[in-house]
């Protein structure tokens, strides 16, 4: 038999802050990203997780749909970054305040 | 307390029987997801958070293994450690890898207290509901069975192209429609020709192109900026 399902709900609730941590006290644009693949990726294995408890193919169908988001999201989101890059030098968040008027 | 924990973590672990190679390879892989986790966090260069990351979407691979989920081990394996990490990396040494953000400056202050207050906050939360609360599920395996006989991508095949058919046609075009964005944040942003072979061999339009540029300049690159004045005497 396998681990319980618990370990795995555990481990993945503690990536998710870990992530969500790192989202909030980070200021460069590219590790916040990648904090939110650490975030999205505890998700995923939370979908897996009840895809076994469960005994239900709907979860693992439900993280490849994720992956896909994911890789949209990535492409997007690093196009933005190198269209600020290319107006102004660094890219931390906190200068980012165009909008501020 | 003592017999919370002892009820909800250490009996469950012994009603289930797990054999000592499937927990010796959860404790290793959890320790390898958690490890890249606080190195993405913790890292001060980006290139080293990117390999952490890859640490951690190895462990997660491993984790999908232990639960049966070997095609998405695969996927998560090429599509992330393959594909999205090298985007990040390729973005990083386009943009420079020698910026390092020095993580002891703090500009808004007591943001990260509050902030590491707020996650613990609800980490609590979520850990204290699952151990004390009842879970209500639904209506089980709507799609299929998951565990049992067969392989793996078989029955994720069947269920992706027969119940969840519609989601994975939409699936493209949102494929799609991140391409187009990509390719339009991508281009670069049309000049009035004043730095093509046009405007150089016309002597006459120089002032007045380069005036236009000028006052548009504001929302042009600067690398036009200097290109024009490099142009105008």
């Amino acid at each position: 038999m396998t681990i319980a399902g618990a370990w795995y709900l555990g481990l993945a609730a503690v990536l998710f802050s870990i992530g969500a941590l790192g989202l909030l006290i980070r200021r460069n644009v590219l590790v916040m990203f990648m904090c939110v693949e650490l975030m999205l990726n505890a998700a995923n294995l939370t979908f897996v997780t009840f895809a076994r408890m469960m005994n239900d193919i709907g979860g693992q169908v439900l993280v490849f749909f994720v992956l896909v988001v994911a890789a949209a999201e990535v492409v997007v989101g690093l196009g933005i970054v190198v269209a600020i890059f290319r107006r102004r030098a660094n890219a931390t968040a906190d200068d980012l305040h165009l909008m501020k008027g | 307390m003592v017999t919370l924990l002892h009820g909800a973590i250490i009996a469950p672990l012994a009603a289930t029987h797990a054999s000592w190679t499937d927990i010796g390879t959860f404790a290793v892989a959890a320790a390898i997801v958690l490890a890249g986790a606080i190195g993405v966090v913790i890292a001060r260069n980006p290139v080293h958070a990117a390999l952490m990351l890859v640490m951690t979407l190895f462990g997660v691979a491993v984790l999908f293994v232990l639960q049966r989920a070997d095609f998405l081990a695969a996927v998560q394996v090429i599509v992330y450690a393959g594909a999205i990490v090298v985007l990040f990396l390729f973005v990083i040494m386009f943009l420079g890898v020698d910026k390092t953000e020095s993580v002891k400056v703090e500009p808004l202050r007591g943001q990260r207290p509050l902030a590491a207050g707020l996650v613990a906050l609800g980490l609590a939360g979520v850990l204290i509901l699952g151990l004390v609360s009842h879970w209500t599920t639904g209506k089980a395996s709507v799609a299929g069975a998951a565990n049992g006989p067969g392989s793996n991508v078989f029955k994720l095949g069947r269920s992706v192209f027969t119940t969840y058919l519609f989601p994975f046609e939409v699936t493209s075009a949102l494929l799609v429609i991140a391409v187009v964005g990509a390719v339009v944040l991508a281009r670069r942003p049309p000049t009035t020709g004043s730095d093509g072979p046009d405007a150089i061999g016309a002597s006459g339009a120089i002032d007045a192109t380069g005036e236009t540029v000028d006052a548009a300049g504001d929302i042009s690159d600067p690398t036009t900026e200097t290109i024009d004045e490099e142009v105008a005497p």
